[in-house]
C-alpha cells in the first residue's frame, strides 16, 4: 500500500534530524496556522500563487531561494564544523551517513534551489520592463515553471524528514548513484527533484527566448537591447541546448534504477564514463547559465552608479555570445584524471583557457566604465568591486585548473571548491545581491537599507576570504574534497579559521535579513515615488515602482541603448498622451500549482514504490493539462478607463511628491 | 515551413490588435523552440546509443533481433500519416473542419499501427529473454525507440484532444495554432524516426 | 619551444616567495615534492601562477584606484558620462589576454604531453608495475613480478619508475600520493595507468580522492620509498608473513565493505589477479573458470569504449578513442 515508505523512514535515530526536522514542521504549522488565522489564503492563492504576472512570480522565486539559502547553508556550516573538529583520528560530531548527505544537499540546494531561483527570478522581475513589454510570451507557462520548480524544493525539504537525501555528491557520479551502491532513497529524492525542476527550468528556457526575441518594444533592436537582457538571453539559449541533457540524463539513471538497465553500471556493457561526460556536458554550461545574468546585473549597476555608459557595449554582447558558445566545448576539463589521452587532455584545457579572454575582455570593460565616471559607492557598487576582484582570483585559479597537468594534482582537492565557490560567491552571489539592492526599489517601490547591505557586504566578503583561502591552502597540503573526517592533525587549525569564515558568512546573511526589516519598517521613509530611485538609464525606471500589473501604460519607443538615459537628458517629458486603450492583458490561473503538485505526488509516489500513488499523480498531471487547454478564459481587457485612473494616481503621487 | 506556417498564425490574431504582439506566431515560433530542445533529448539518447552499441554483454547485437520488414512495416506507416496530417492541415487552411477531422483520424490510426508494430516488437523481444535488462546494447536500444514511441503516444492523445475541440471549438484563433504546433510535433517524430531508422535499423543489419 | 621554459624559470622566480608567505612555509606535498613528476608539476603551476600575475594585479591596482579616483564627490576626476569607446583599450584589453592564453596555450600543451600519466618514464632502471585496485574502501596493490600483494601500503624503491596500473572494484576512485604527484581514476572493468617515481627516501602518504562512499574518508594508505636493499627486505617480509591471496574467492571476501583497514600481506597471489578481475566487468564471468553464470554467456567483448586490458606497450591511442566515443553526448 505504501511502497517502501513506513515510520521506519522517519529518522529518529539521529537528534540532529529530529531537532531541525520539529523545527521545521513546527515552523510549517505557525505559518499555515498564521496564514488561516489573518484569513489570507484567497489573497495568496488570487493575488500570488495563480499569478501569471512576471513581476510576482519574479518574487516568488527570490523569496523561496531566500528560504533555501538559510536551508543550503546550514548545511555548509554543519560541513565546516565537522571538518573543524573531525582531525587526527576524532569522527566529529557527524557520522559518515550524515555527513555524505549533508554536503550532497549543500551543493545540490545551492545550485539548483538557490543560484537558478534567484538568476530566474531576476530575469522574470526585470527582462520584460527592460525590453518594454507587458508580459512574457506565455504567461501560463511561467506560472507552471515556477511551481515545478517551487514543489520540487519542497521535495527536497521532504526528504529530510522522510527517509534521506542521496549520499553521493551533487553530481550523483554512477556507478555509486546506482540501486547497487545506493539502495536507498535518497538518489530517488535527488532523481526526482531535479527531473521535475529541470522540466520547468527548460520551460522558462523557452519562455523568456521567446520573450526577448518576439516581444521586445518598437524601436528595441537586438544591439539596443540592454546588456543585462542580453546576458539572459544567452542564459536562455544556454538552458534550451543544456538542460535536456540533464533530463536525459537522469531519465537513463532513472531507468537503471527502476527497471534494472544497464546505461551506467559496471557490468552488463553499461559505461560509467558516459554518465560522467553527459552530466557534465549539462553541469559546464549550467554555471554559465549562473554567471552570465550576472555579468548583467554588474554592467547595469556600475554604468548607473558611475553615471556614464557602459564602456564598450558591442564588446560585451560578443564576449558574451563568445562565451555561450565555447561553455559548449570545454565540459572534459572536469575530469583531466579519467586518463584520456594528452591530445584530448590538452584541446579542452586550451578551449577552456580561451574562455578567459572574452571574460577577462568583460572584466577590463567594467573598469574602463568606472575610468572618467562619477562612481557613487553603494551597496550594490561595492558587491559590483568586491565582485570584480574576487572573481579575477577565482578565474586565475580556474586556469590553473585548466591545465591538464596541474589539474592531476589539484583535482577532486580542497583547491575546487575554493575555485568554484571563489566563483559562484564572488560572482553568481555577489551578482545576485547586488541584484537585489539594485532592482528591490522597482519590485516594492522602497529602497533596502543602505547601512545594513554595506554591513552584509563587508561580513560577506572578508568571510569570504576568510573560509576559503586556508583551503587553497590545504589543497596543497594534498586535502581531498568530500572527507568526513582526516588523520593530518596538522590541517585543523587551517579547518579552523575556514569555520571562522563560515560564521563570518552567517553574519553577512543576517545583515541581509536585518536589512530587510529595518527596511520594511522604515518604507515608508525610504519610499521612492519617481520609479527612478538610481536616476538609471534603462526602460524599466521609466514605468513607477512598483509597475502597474501592465507595466506600460504606452508601449515605449526605442531609439538609442539607453534610451531612457537619453529622454531624461533631452528633458523629454514621458506620458504626456493622455490618449488611453484597453489593454489585454493574461487572466490569473490555477492550473500552474494545481499541474506542479501532481507532479511533486508523482515524484514522492515514484520515491516511495507507491505504483498506485504515482499513477494518480501521472494521471493528475495530464488532465489537469488537458483540463487548462480547454478553459478558453484566459485573457482579458483592461478598459482604457481603469489604466487612465491607475496612471492619473501615479501621476498624482508624483506631483504631492515634488 | 516555418515563416509559412507564422504567416497563418498573423491571419488568425488580427480582429484584435491593439498595440499587442502577434500571440499565434508567438505560440507557433515558441513550439519550435521547444522542438529543438526536444532535439537535443534525442541527441543524447543517440549519443548514448552510439557508446553503448558495442555493449551487447554476451547479448545479441542488433544484426541478430532486428527484423527489417516489420520496422518497414511500421516505418511507412508513420510516414504516411505525416502526408496524412499534411492534408489535414490543408484543410484547416480552406475551413473545412469535417475533412480536418477525418484526416486527423487517419492520422491517429496510422499511429495506432505503428504503435501496435513497436509493441509487438518489444514484447517479441523481451519474450526471448532480450528485454532491456539483458545489456547496455538492449537499454539504449528500448529507450532510444521507446522514447520515440512515447512521444508518438503523446502525440495521439493530442490528437484526441485537438478531435474533441474540433467538435465542441471549430476552427478558431485558439485551436488554430494548436493544430500548426501538433503538425510540426507530428513531422517532428517522423523525422526523428527516420533517423531511428537508418542508424539503429539499418546499421545495425547491415 | 624555448620560451615557455624561460617564463617558467622566470614565473618560478618571481611567484615562490609570494607564494611561500600564503603557504606558511613551502612544506606543503605540493611545495615540497620527493619526485620528478610532482617537482614539474609544481613549477608548472607557479608558472602559469606568475603568467596570470600580469592581468590580475593591474584589475586588482585598477578596480581600487579607479574606484576611488572617480568616486561621486571627488569632482577634480574627469568626467566623460558619453564617453564609451576607445580603440585603443579595446586593443589592449583584447590582445593582453590572448598574448597570455597563446603562452598558456603553448605550455598546456607542451606540459600535457610531457607529464601524461600514460607516458613511460626515461629511466635506466626497468619500471616497476604495481597494480592498484580500489576496494570498499581500501586499496589493493599487488606486485606481479613478485607475486606479492599489499592492502594500504605500497612500497617502492627510490629512483625506479613504477608504473601503476589502476582499477576498482567497486565503484570509481582515484589514487593519489600527493608528494610524488598525478593521481589517476579507478574505475571498474577499465585499465588505466600512472607512472611515478619517489626521488627521496620516506614515507609518504596516499588516498583516494574522489568520493566513493560512507567508507571514503578511511581510504588512506602509506607510500615507502625505499632504498633497494630495504624494498627487497619489504617484499621478503611480505612474502614471509602474508596470507595466500586466490581468485576470486580470496578476493570476493577482501572485497567486503570495510573502512580504515590495517595494513595486510599477501603472498601467493593468483597469476593475472588483476586481468581477471578487470575483465570479469567485461563479461560477467571470469574466463578462468568454468563457475559461468547462466545468464552471463562467455564472449569477446567488443565495446571499443573500454580499454583493452592489456596495453604493456604503452600504446596510447585507443585513449583517445575511448574519450571520442563518448565526445558525442
Amino acid at each position: 500500500m505504501f511502497g517502501k515508505l513506513s515510520l521506519e523512514a522517519i529518522p529518529l535515530h539521529d537528534p540532529i534530524i529530529v531537532v531541525v526536522g520539529l523545527g521545521m514542521v513546527v515552523g510549517a504549522i505557525a505559518l499555515l496556522g498564521a496564514l488561516t488565522y489573518f484569513r489570507k489564503w484567497g489573497w495568496l492563492w488570487n493575488e500570488w500563487f495563480t499569478s501569471v504576472d512576471h513581476k510576482k512570480l519574479g518574487i516568488m522565486y527570490f523569496a523561496v531561494a531566500l528560504v533555501m539559502l538559510l536551508r543550503g547553508f546550514a548545511d555548509a556550516i554543519m560541513m565546516r564544523s565537522q571538518q573543524a573538529l573531525a582531525a587526527g583520528g576524532s569522527m566529529g560530531f557527524l557520522p559518515p551517513d550524515h555527513y555524505d548527505q549533508i554536503f550532497t544537499a549543500h551543493g545540490v540546494i545551492m545550485i539548483f534551489f538557490v543560484a537558478m531561483p534567484m538568476v530566474i527570478g531576476l530575469i522574470n522581475l526585470v527582462v520584460p520592463l527592460q525590453i518594454g513589454a507587458r508580459d512574457v510570451a506565455f504567461p501560463f507557462l511561467n506560472n507552471l515553471s515556477f511551481w515545478l520548480f517551487a514543489v520540487s524544493a519542497l521535495l527536497i525539504n521532504i526528504s529530510l524528514v522522510l527517509g534521506e537525501f542521496a549520499k553521493t555528491g551533487w553530481l550523483a557520479y554512477a556507478p555509486l548513484s546506482g540501486i547497487e551502491y545506493s539502495p536507498g532513497v535518497g538518489v530517488d529524492y535527488w532523481i526526482w527533484a531535479l527531473q521535475i525542476s529541470g522540466i520547468g527550468t527548460t520551460l522558462t528556457g523557452i519562455n523568456f527566448f521567446v520573450t526577448i526575441l518576439k516581444m521586445r518594444t518598437k524601436g528595441m533592436t537586438m544591439f539596443r537591447m540592454p546588456i543585462f537582457t542580453w546576458t539572459a538571453l544567452c542564459a536562455n539559449v544556454l538552458i534550451i541546448a543544456s538542460f535536456p541533457i540533464l533530463t536525459a540524463t537522469i531519465a537513463l539513471l532513472t531507468l537503471d534504477r527502476y527497471f534494472g538497465m544497464n546505461f551506467f553500471t559496471n557490468e552488463l556493457g553499461g559505461n560509467v564514463m558516459m554518465y560522467v561526460n553527459l552530466i557534465w556536458a549539462w553541469g559546464h554550461p549550467e554555471v554559465y547559465i549562473l554567471i552570465l545574468p550576472a555579468f548583467g546585473v554588474f554592467s547595469e549597476v556600475i554604468a548607473t552608479f558611475a553615471r556614464k555608459r557602459l564602456f564598450g557595449y558591442h564588446t560585451m554582447v560578443w564576449a558574451t555570445v563568445a562565451i555561450t558558445v565555447l561553455s559548449f566545448i570545454v565540459w572534459l576539463h572536469h575530469f583531466f584524471t579519467m586518463g584520456a589521452g594528452a591530445n584530448v587532455n590538452a584541446f579542452f584545457g586550451i578551449m577552456t583557457m580561451i574562455i578567459a579572454i572574452p571574460t577577462g575582455v568583460k572584466v577590463f570593460n567594467w573598469i574602463f566604465t568606472i575610468f572618467r565616471g562619477r562612481l557613487e559607492l553603494t551597496s550594490p557598487v561595492l558587491w559590483t568591486l568586491g565582485f570584480i576582484i574576487t572573481f579575477t582570483l577565482g578565474g586565475m585559479t580556474g586556469v590553473m585548473l585548466a591545465l591538464p597537468a596541474a589539474n592531476f594534482v589539484l583535482h577532486n582537492s580542497l583547491f575546487v571548491i575554493a575555485h568554484f565557490h571563489n566563483v559562484i560567491i564572488g560572482g553568481v552571489v555577489f551578482g545576485m545581491l547586488a541584484g537585489l539592492t539594485y532592482w528591490f526599489p522597482k519590485a516594492f517601490g522602497f529602497t533596502l537599507s543602505e547601512k545594513w547591505g554595506k554591513r552584509s557586504f563587508w561580513f560577506w566578503i572578508t568571510g569570504f576570504y576568510t573560509a576559503f583561502m586556508p583551503l587553497y591552502v590545504l589543497s596543497f597540503y594534498g586535502a581531498a574534497r568530500r572527507m568526513q573526517s582526516y588523520p593530518n592533525a596538522e590541517w585543523q587549525p587551517w579547518m579552523i579559521v575556514a569555520w571562522v569564515g563560515s560564521v563570518l558568512i552567517a553574519i553577512g546573511i543576517a545583515c541581509t535579513l536585518i536589512q530587510f526589516y529595518v527596511s520594511i519598517r522604515d518604507r515608508h521613509k525610504n519610499q521612492d515615488v519617481t520609479g527612478d530611485p538610481w536616476d538609471a538609464r534603462t526602460l524599466e525606471w521609466s514605468t513607477s515602482s512598483p509597475p502597474p500589473f501592465y507595466n506600460f501604460a504606452h508601449e515605449p519607443v526605442v531609439g538609442d541603448i539607453d534610451s531612457f538615459w537619453t529622454q531624461k537628458q533631452r528633458g523629454i517629458e514621458q506620458a504626456e498622451e493622455k490618449d488611453y486603450k484597453d489593454i489585454h492583458m493574461p487572466k490569473n490561473t490555477w492550473a500552474g500549482p494545481i499541474i506542479s503538485v501532481f507532479a511533486m505526488i508523482f515524484g514522492f509516489a515514484m520515491i516511495w514504490h507507491i505504483w498506485w500513488l504515482a499513477i494518480v499523480g501521472a494521471v493528475g498531471t495530464l488532465v489537469s493539462f488537458i483540463a487548462r487547454v480547454f478553459n478558453d478564459d484566459i485573457d482579458y481587457y483592461v478598459p482604457a478607463a481603469e489604466v487612465e485612473r491607475i496612471e492619473q494616481a501615479h501621476l498624482k503621487r508624483l506631483e504631492a511628491h515634488s | 515551413m516555418a515563416t509559412d506556417t507564422m504567416h497563418h498564425g498573423a491571419h488568425a490574431d488580427e480582429h484584435h490588435d491593439h498595440d499587442h504582439h502577434d500571440v499565434a506566431g508567438t505560440k507557433v515560433f515558441g513550439f519550435w523552440v521547444y522542438l529543438m530542445s526536444d532535439l537535443v533529448i534525442f541527441g543524447t539518447l543517440f549519443a548514448t546509443y552510439a557508446v553503448l552499441m558495442g555493449g551487447t554483454a554476451g547479448g545479441p547485437s542488433g544484426a541478430d533481433i532486428f527484423e527489417l520488414p516489420l520496422i518497414l512495416f511500421g516505418t511507412f506507416a508513420l510516414l504516411i500519416s505525416s502526408f496524412t496530417f499534411g492534408m489535414g492541415v490543408l484543410a484547416m487552411n480552406a475551413n473545412r473542419v469535417g475533412q480536418v477531422k477525418m484526416w486527423l483520424i487517419v492520422t491517429f490510426v496510422l499511429g495506432l499501427m505503428f504503435l501496435g508494430m513497436e509493441l509487438y516488437e518489444f514484447n517479441h523481444l523481451i519474450h526471448e529473454g532480450y528485454g532491456p535488462d539483458r545489456s547496455a546494447f538492449l537499454s539504449a536500444f528500448f529507450t532510444l525507440v521507446g522514447t520515440h514511441g512515447l512521444h508518438v503516444t503523446f502525440g495521439m492523445i493530442w490528437i484526441l484532444v485537438m478531435l474533441v475541440q474540433l467538435q465542441t471549438k471549430g476552427i478558431n484563433p485558439a485551436t488554430r495554432p494548436r493544430i500548426l504546433c501538433l503538425s510540426l510535433f507530428w513531422h517532428f517524430l517522423d523525422i526523428v524516426w527516420i533517423c531511428v531508422f537508418s542508424f539503429v535499423y539499418l546499421m545495425g543489419v547491415l | 619551444m624555448q620560451q615557455p621554459s624561460q617564463w617558467r624559470r622566470r614565473g618560478t622566480f618571481f611567484v615562490l616567495l609570494a607564494l611561500c608567505l600564503l603557504l606558511a612555509g613551502c612544506s606543503s606535498a605540493l611545495m615540497d615534492p620527493k619526485g620528478d613528476i610532482g617537482e614539474a608539476q609544481r613549477s608548472l603551476i607557479l608558472s602559469s601562477f606568475g603568467l596570470m600575475m600580469i592581468v590580475v594585479i593591474p584589475v586588482i591596482v585598477l578596480t581600487v584606484a579607479f574606484g576611488w579616483h572617480y568616486r561621486r564627490n571627488n569632482t577634480v576626476a574627469q568626467y566623460l558620462p558619453d564617453w564609451a569607446h576607445s580603440n585603443v583599450i579595446e586593443a589592449i584589453v583584447w590582445l593582453v589576454p590572448v598574448v597570455i592564453v597563446a603562452i598558456l596555450a603553448v605550455i598546456t600543451w607542451r606540459s600535457s604531453h610531457e607529464l601524461d600519466p600514460h607516458r613511460p618514464l626515461e629511466s635506466d632502471e626497468p619500471t616497476l608495475e604495481i597494480q592498484a585496485i580500489s576496494l570498499d574502501w581500501k586499496w589493493l596493490f599487488i606486485y606481479p613480478e613478485q607475486g606479492i600483494a599489499t592492502v594500504n601500503e605500497v612500497a617502492m624503491p627510490v629512483n625506479r619508475p613504477v608504473r601503476f596500473r589502476v582499477s576498482s572494484g567497486s565503484v570509481m576512485n582515484s589514487l593519489f600520493i600527493p608528494r610524488l604527484g598525478t593521481q589517476i581514476y579507478a574505475m571498474a572493468g577499465m585499465d588505466n595507468d600512472v607512472h611515478l617515481v619517489g626521488n627521496e627516501i620516506g614515507t609518504y602518504w596516499g588516498r583516494s580522492t574522489n568520493y566513493s562512499g560512507a567508507g571514503f574518508a578511511g581510504m588512506v594508505f602509506d607510500a615507502l620509498v625505499t632504498s633497494d636493499e630495504d624494498f627487497d627486505t619489504w617484499v621478503e617480509q611480505v612474502r614471509a608473513e602474508g596470507e595466500p591471496l586466490s581468485y576470486p574467492e580470496g578476493y570476493s571476501e577482501l572485497a567486503e565493505r570495510s573502512s580504515f583497514v590495517d595494513v595486510r600481506y599477501f603472498s601467493d597471489v593468483t597469476p593475472e589477479f588483476y586481468e581477471r578481475l578487470v575483465s570479469s566487468f567485461h563479461t560477467g564471468t571470469d574466463p578462468e573458470t568454468e563457475t559461468q553464470d547462466a545468464d552471463r554467456a562467455p564472449a569477446v567483448d567488443t565495446n571499443e569504449a573500454y580499454q583493452s586490458t592489456d596495453n604493456q606497450e604503452g600504446e596510447r591511442s585507443d585513449d583517445d578513442q575511448l574519450i571520442s566515443n563518448e565526445a558525442g553526448g
